[in-house]
């Protein structure tokens, strides 16, 4: 698959794939326009700098500090939202 | 307040009533997005000088106040539902968007507009100010938590700020008071308004959200570190396992206090009402009315008002755990366990509250978009063990569970059985939802969404007038609903007369309902006595503890011995369970019933309820009664 998004050779994956202190900028919400609008209004934005903070016991749901707030998002809302990984930190 | 006083309160009649004057429905509207600081500024313009009703034809709880100027002017202040923005989807948000744009007769448009929002976090609440200062109404824009702000090395300029939106802008510490007079001269009519502006018509959240960040920037916004204590505090009670500890040590240790904090004071209560009975006797001549004041009223309703304490310590735990921002991380970890019953996290905020009361939480279920979720949240609610079973347990623990520690000094038996109790009836609603959301309930999933706001100390102010508040509704329903069953009770425990006189507890009226209710009651090792206290306890629970209180006083038997111990002399241990487990179970709450008819539109839900709780309730208490026997 070459998608546009694809060329930046960075990984994409979902809100689901960050484990606490991974960083990652939202990059869309694959989710119904009321759902996505909700999540928007409490700051997940396309663009915006998400990283991952501390979960309930066994890893959902989990808290994202986001646009300066802490939201808990379960495992079943954040697999809907991708976000492109900030690059590793040994290949810099 | 007369027209010398110039040009400056020209405007400020606009807002404020005539000195002293009743004034007609709201005119100010405090709105912002919730964790805003919104009710602890609420409480600061208000104090005491405020009431909660619902809206007419709905149950949004709405908060209303008078807020009172220096010079003796009344402000009437109305406290809307948090919302994140203006597109209404909940029953809540309706309500707030409703009487922003005046489409709610009954408060009429607001003469302006009190806007809330949270200046550590300014970039994003400000999203909220545009479509409020589109609307037109004259608006004050209120940055709460100066204090976190200057804490945490964050600043801006409230000029700019305030040039860039064309509206005044205070900031403001609400838990502290700081800033407050700002409020008040903007009520007053006493701040200057800067030049309005061409707002832009903003749709969309993202370009919101663009307008938001330009004009942070352009008040030269510095945004507060980030909060440090919240951090830290998040790694120990979000712990895989520390937190979970915290969580569980959280739980016993509000139990354990209940009893072991409320128990000298419930004392001093019973003492009180046991010397003013002891004063009431002495100064009335022996009569049908000094009889009628000491069964019914001292030894009727005075045994549920000893409970008074008990109730009150649990709303200080509740209001401390959700002051302190600490709720809502239980309820993140509580979480799994509500999706594994099919229920989403916004069930979980209602289902924490009917803790204090089923009322209220029920309509706090008007926030669940999803109307069968909805349906199951209301369905379960009465389950949660809420404050007029305390007096309940309480009297039944007291007086059949003996005072022995269980896990040293950290957890005794007595608080061990209440906790056993709260257990009991979260499994029977967690167990009835997943058999409602397999069934006639069935629906997909909404998302769960649940802001996690910094911890904070809990203000004393804030604490007070819960308690207040809590302690007005507690003795209310002990001096109507309770006090009328009472007297009806008395009457009835007094005939038929014969020669006279009035018969035998045992041979009246009362005593007669009670007995032909008695075979059906027998098999779950109660007697008639307590059977006079299933039926009045139907009006609200905790009448039973005043009917006991009253039938045992009135019994020449029993007379003598005490509330409790004369609980002890007259039933089984086998019975007393049986009885905590009815308790548990049972749906007896004329107002639980009356605000589900309401929600539900219609009697089939509340009686479907009421009779599976009941069929709950009989079948428990006998398995109890059986298995202890």
């Amino acid at each position: 698959m070459l998608q546009l998004t694809g060329n930046k050779k960075l990984p994409m994956a979902t809100l689901v794939d960050l484990a606490r202190g991974d960083a990652g900028t939202l990059e869309e919400i694959n989710l119904p326009g009321e759902e996505a609008r909700r999540l928007m209004e409490l700051g997940f934005l396309p663009g915006m700098r998400i990283t991952a903070g501390w979960s309930a016991p066994g890893g959902d749901p989990r808290v994202f500090q986001v646009d300066g707030s802490e939201v808990a998002l379960r495992r079943e809302t954040a697999r809907h939202l991708r976000v492109r990984l900030d690059p590793p930190k040994r290949s810099l | 307040m007369s027209d010398s006083d110039g040009a400056s309160a020209a405007s400020a009649v606009a807002l404020a009533g005539a000195k002293g004057g009743r004034t007609a429905g709201a005119r100010v509207a405090l709105i912002g997005p919730p964790n805003s600081g919104k009710t602890t500024l609420f409480n600061r313009l208000t104090g005491l000088r405020q009431k909660v009703a619902n809206f007419p034809g709905v149950t949004v709880e709405r908060h209303t106040g008078v807020a009172l100027l220096a010079d003796g002017r009344e402000v009437p202040i109305i406290d809307l539902p948090g919302l994140y923005g203006l597109s209404p989807r909940s029953e809540d948000e309706q309500i707030a968007y409703d009487v922003l744009t005046g489409r709610r007769g009954d408060t009429g448009k607001p003469r302006a507009i009190l806007l809330v929002l949270d200046s550590t976090n300014l970039a994003r609440h400000l999203m909220l100010a545009a479509p409020i200062l589109a609307l037109g109404i004259p608006t004050l824009v209120i940055l709460n938590m100066a204090d976190d702000l200057r804490n945490r090395g964050g600043r801006l300029d409230l000029k700019a700020l305030s040039s860039e939106l064309g509206a005044p802008v205070a900031l403001v510490s609400a838990r502290q008071g700081e800033g407050i007079d700002q409020v008040f001269e903007y009520l007053a009519g006493q701040m200057p308004k800067p030049a309005p502006v061409e707002l832009p018509i903003l749709q969309d959240v993202p370009k919101c959200r663009e307008w938001a960040g330009r004009v942070g920037c352009e008040a030269r916004y510095r945004a507060p570190a980030p909060p440090k204590w919240t951090r830290r505090l998040d790694a120990v009670f979000l712990h895989p396992v520390v937190g979970v500890l915290v969580f569980l040590a959280v739980v016993v240790g509000v139990f354990q206090t209940i009893f072991s904090v409320a128990d000298p004071a419930k004392d001093g209560v019973d003492w009180l009402i046991h010397l003013s009975s002891n004063w009431v006797a002495s100064i009335l001549p022996d009569s049908l009315v000094r009889s009628l004041l000491l069964d019914g009223v001292w030894n009727g309703v005075g045994s549920v008002v000893v409970f008074l304490p008990q109730v009150l310590l649990l709303f200080l735990f509740i209001g401390i755990l959700e002051d302190s921002g600490y709720l809502a991380r239980a309820a993140l970890i509580a979480d799994r366990t509500m999706a594994k019953v099919g229920l989403q996290g916004k069930s979980f905020i209602p289902l924490l509250s009917a803790y204090a009361c089923a009322v209220p939480a029920i309509m706090a279920t008007r926030t669940i978009e999803n109307k069968r979720d909805r349906m199951a949240t209301i369905l379960i609610a009465p389950f949660m063990t809420c404050s007029a079973r305390l007096p309940v347990y309480t009297l039944i623990i007291a007086a059949f569970i003996p005072n022995r520690p269980v896990l040293g000094s950290f957890l005794g038996a007595r608080a061990l059985a209440m906790l056993a109790l709260y257990v009991l009836g979260f499994l029977a609603a967690v167990l009835t939802a997943r058999v409602l959301k397999s069934s006639i309930l069935k629906s997909g999933r909404a998302p769960f969404l649940l802001e996690m706001p910094s911890y904070r100390w809990p203000t004393l102010q804030s604490l007070g007038l819960r308690l207040l508040d809590r302690s007005a509704v507690f003795l209310r329903r002990a001096g109507t609903v309770i006090l009328l069953v009472m007297v009806i009770l008395w009457v009835m425990a007094h005939l038929p007369l014969i020669h006279g006189h009035a018969p035998g507890i045992d041979r009246s009226l009362a005593g007669t309902l009670g007995r032909t209710i008695e075979p059906a009651i027998k098999p779950l090792g109660l007697n008639w006595k307590v059977g006079i206290g299933l039926i009045t306890s139907l009006a609200a629970r905790e009448t039973i503890v005043a009917t006991l209180g009253s039938i045992y006083g009135m019994d020449p038997e029993s007379n003598q011995l005490g509330l409790e111990r004369a609980l002890e002399h007259d039933l089984s241990f086998g019975g007393a369970l049986a009885l905590l487990v009815f308790f548990a179970f049972a749906m007896q709450c004329i107002s639980t019933i009356a605000v589900v008819r309401r929600e539900t539109g219609g009697w089939k839900w509340p009686v479907l309820q009421f009779t599976y709780m009941g069929v709950l309730a009989y079948v428990g208490a006998f398995v109890a009664f059986h298995l202890i026997r």
